[in-house]
């Protein structure tokens, strides 16, 4: 049996003066923010807010200056995500394109497509999204059917994504598709395109979820025409590609700072006079909350040390997802206030009846926690 | 290295029959011995106390091995008390040692140093008739002060937790003090470096039952395949990794504060306070201990339940430990009040500054 590796990791000192700059921005940029739109964390979405963050050097920041990148430490990175989680700022319009479509492209990409893109998303000017899965596949994603067919003038792209996250709000999708259909092997003859999204032959139809937004949507492709440089990296290593693209993405801040936004505003709420029962829940939600960003801080050092804790990253991600999305229930078996968000409701109710909603959604998105567990029980030998 | 002698060591000598007939009251002397011999009792005692002068990281990973393998003995006691003697300068008497959690009001001392008196009881006292000495605390003139005595004609009451580890009644009755000495520590440096060497011995033994665990789940065959191949199995196997990982994390996380806040014993650094650290490992590790013995049984099942079988000295360990020297529940209203304290803009703030 393998043992999972979590190395200690404090931050550098070098970082206090960073965090220190990156409160002050928030604390300007935040100012009339209110609690119930900081509910939705990295799931906000502003252009303008993105630009800001960009010209202060804080998207890209680990990527070579030739491209615009700022060249500066995962930690350094790590101190700017999780100041903003923390804050609840709405980075959703660069953070696809910070966190994988970025990294992606200086793995995979070509010259010309790094010189095209990359520094456009350390501008904050353009926006990503990732499309996956689609109706008949979702945890199985090798199943997927959209297809890439080689065309004069590039590749036809044809079939359907689903649940692709703000695609009716990004430039661009970083998608999947089946380049060869008659691969021997099902993970084989999947390849990664950049596609632009005004391309003709697409349509973009947002979907209502439960709390009433349209956060992801479907994405029909009828022959839509990309030029033969959309292509990313290898054709038919689509899915290796994206295999270590989620190694990158499953251990971060985001992965248990989904809630924070209502933990603080339930600090507040709170009455002066909390018993110790209130006060020991409390404590327990502080304990699993430093653990988290103790073993996250140890994933992002092996990163930085450029191991591939790939088992490491499951494991924050699954006891993250239960963490966040236990809080709701947690906040309400303390106060007995009623989630809502028509006239009357206060901001911690507002932030609590937002996230009562989607907390269902923490253990989905970016793999489920079935398959989180299957990934950590293959590290475990069990598979 | 160190682990690697350590496991060894204890992978052979703690066995099956060991842990049993420690369970009906045998002293693992073979076991002592071998310790003692690897300098492994005295780690955390300066090399002019005739120590090995490591740190609370070394301590950390002997500690861990400790639990994993359940070694029957009060090795984690004895490096606590050894440290605590060695920050007021004392020089640890040779073999197991044991400690009081609680301080020792300063009325139960009598006389003027060196000759004074302990009239003192102190219940649930880990090992306390095993151990040659324990070691306790007491605020004199606003400094705590560690002192030495002997257990011989103190034990008051035999007693033990659910896994038969001694807990004993020790009732001193005008007993000589054969050392005392003024500290740097906090007044409640023994239950908190307990709290903390108990969630190092949680982590050790929370990744015991993952090894046992998945092994199992490998040679079991149920329905003609091994019952680690069906993925209701794995599932569970993957959580109790996830709460095994989890504290052993908190619990390095505050063995390197103790070390941050105590580089050498007698220096204790207030700016450097560890207790957040302490009582997170112990929250942690506490709430590990609900769900992780649950799995570990459900996944050996009947055969797990019986006495025969080894899981049990791992999962009654935890059941224990996870009450002693504060109960998770005890460190969560320290954690929960401080944060409460602090705020709804204080909280965030407060833990990034750890770190």
């Amino acid at each position: 049996m393998n043992e999972f590796k979590f190395d200690l990791c404090r931050l550098p000192q070098e970082t206090k003066a960073l965090r220190d700059e990156v409160r002050a921005f928030l604390a300007e940029h935040l100012r009339d923010y209110p609690p119930s739109l900081r509910a939705y964390t990295w799931t906000g979405y502003d252009r303008e807010f993105s630009r800001k963050v960009g010209s202060r050097g804080w998207i890209g920041m680990t990527w070579p200056r030739q491209y615009g990148g700022g060249e500066r430490s995962a930690f350094e990175r790590y101190v700017v995500l999780e100041e903003m989680l923390a804050a609840g700022a709405p980075v959703g319009a660069h953070w696809v394109g910070d966190r994988q479509s970025g990294p992606l492209l200086l793995r995979f990409g070509t010259e010309a497509q790094r010189r095209n893109l990359i520094p456009r998303i350390c501008r904050g000017e353009i926006t990503f999204c990732i499309g996956m899965s689609e109706p008949d596949s979702g945890s199985d994603l090798a199943s997927i059917r959209a297809r890439a067919t080689k065309a004069e003038g590039g590749f036809r792209l044809s079939g359907t994504k689903l649940w692709t996250s703000g695609a009716h709000s990004c430039d661009f999708m970083i998608g999947l598709f089946r380049t060869d259909p008659d691969a021997p092997d099902r993970h084989a003859g999947l390849s990664q395109f950049i596609v632009d999204l005004r391309t003709p032959g697409i349509t973009i139809r947002p979907i209502r979820d439960l709390a009433g937004d349209e956060h992801f949507c479907e994405v029909i492709f009828e022959d839509a025409l990309v030029p033969a440089d959309a292509l990313v990296g290898q054709e038919g290593e689509g899915w290796n590609q994206v295999i270590a693209e989620l190694a990158f993405e499953r251990s971060g801040p985001e992965r248990y700072l989904s809630c924070h936004p209502l933990l603080v505003e339930l600090l507040r709420a709170m009455p002066g006079d909390a018993d110790d029962g209130a006060a020991a829940a409390i404590g327990r939600q502080v304990a699993h909350l430093a653990t988290l960003r103790t073993m996250s801080l140890a994933v992002a050092g092996l990163l930085e040390a450029g191991r591939n804790p790939l088992m490491e990253a499951c494991v924050v991600k699954d006891l993250g997802g239960v963490f966040e999305q236990a809080m709701p229930a947690f906040a309400q078996s303390l106060l007995d206030l009623e989630p809502r968000f028509d006239a009357g409701a206060s901001e911690y109710q507002r932030a609590l009846a937002l996230l009562v909603q989607i907390a269902p959604s923490f253990s989905l998105r970016g793999g489920t926690r079935e398959i989180l567990r299957i990934i950590i029980a293959r590290g475990l030998g069990l598979r | 290295m160190l682990e690697e002698t350590i496991t060894r060591l204890f992978g052979e000598k703690v066995t099956h029959d060991l842990l049993r007939s420690a369970e009906t009251g045998t002293w693992p002397a073979d076991l002592w011995r071998e310790l003692e011999e690897n300098g492994l009792t005295r780690t955390l005692v300066p090399e002019a106390l005739g120590g090995a002068a490591s740190g609370w990281g070394e301590a950390f990973v002997i500690l861990r091995a400790a639990g994993r393998h359940a070694a029957p003995l009060p090795l984690a006691e004895t490096l606590l008390a050894s440290w605590l003697l060695a920050a007021a300068g004392i020089e640890a008497p040779a073999g197991p040692l044991t400690v009081l959690a609680d301080p020792v009001p300063e009325g139960a001392l009598s006389g003027n140093r060196p000759g004074d008196r302990l009239t003192h009881r102190a219940g649930r006292v880990p090992w306390g008739a095993s151990a040659g000495h324990a070691v306790f605390t007491t605020a004199r003139g606003g400094r705590t002060h560690v002192g030495l005595v002997e257990t011989k004609g103190a034990v008051a009451a035999r007693g033990e937790n659910l896994a038969r580890e001694p807990r004993d009644e020790l009732a001193f009755d005008r007993a000589g003090v054969i050392a005392l000495g003024a500290t740097a520590l906090p007044a409640n440096v023994v239950r908190l470096l307990g709290a903390m060497i108990r969630s190092a011995q949680m982590a050790g033994a929370l990744g015991g039952l993952l090894t046992q665990s998945v092994r199992y789940a490998g040679e079991r065959v149920q329905f003609g395949r091994p019952i680690g191949k069906f993925q209701a199995i794995q599932q569970e196997l993957a959580r109790l990794a996830g709460e095994a990982a989890a504290s052993g994390v908190a619990a390095e996380s505050a063995f390197a504060a103790a070390e941050r806040a105590a580089p050498e014993p007698g220096v204790w650094i207030r700016d450097a306070d560890p207790t957040f650290e302490i009582a997170a490992a112990k929250v942690r590790a506490g709430d590990a201990a609900e769900i992780a013995p649950g799995i570990a049984h459900q996944v050996h099942g009947a055969i797990g339940f019986t006495y025969e079988h080894a899981l049990h000295f791992s999962t009654r360990r935890l059941w224990s430990w996870r009450g002693e020297f504060g109960t998770g529940n005890e460190w969560a209203r320290l954690l929960g009040r401080r944060a409460l304290a602090l705020g709804a803009d204080g909280l965030w703030p407060d833990l990034t500054s750890r770190g």
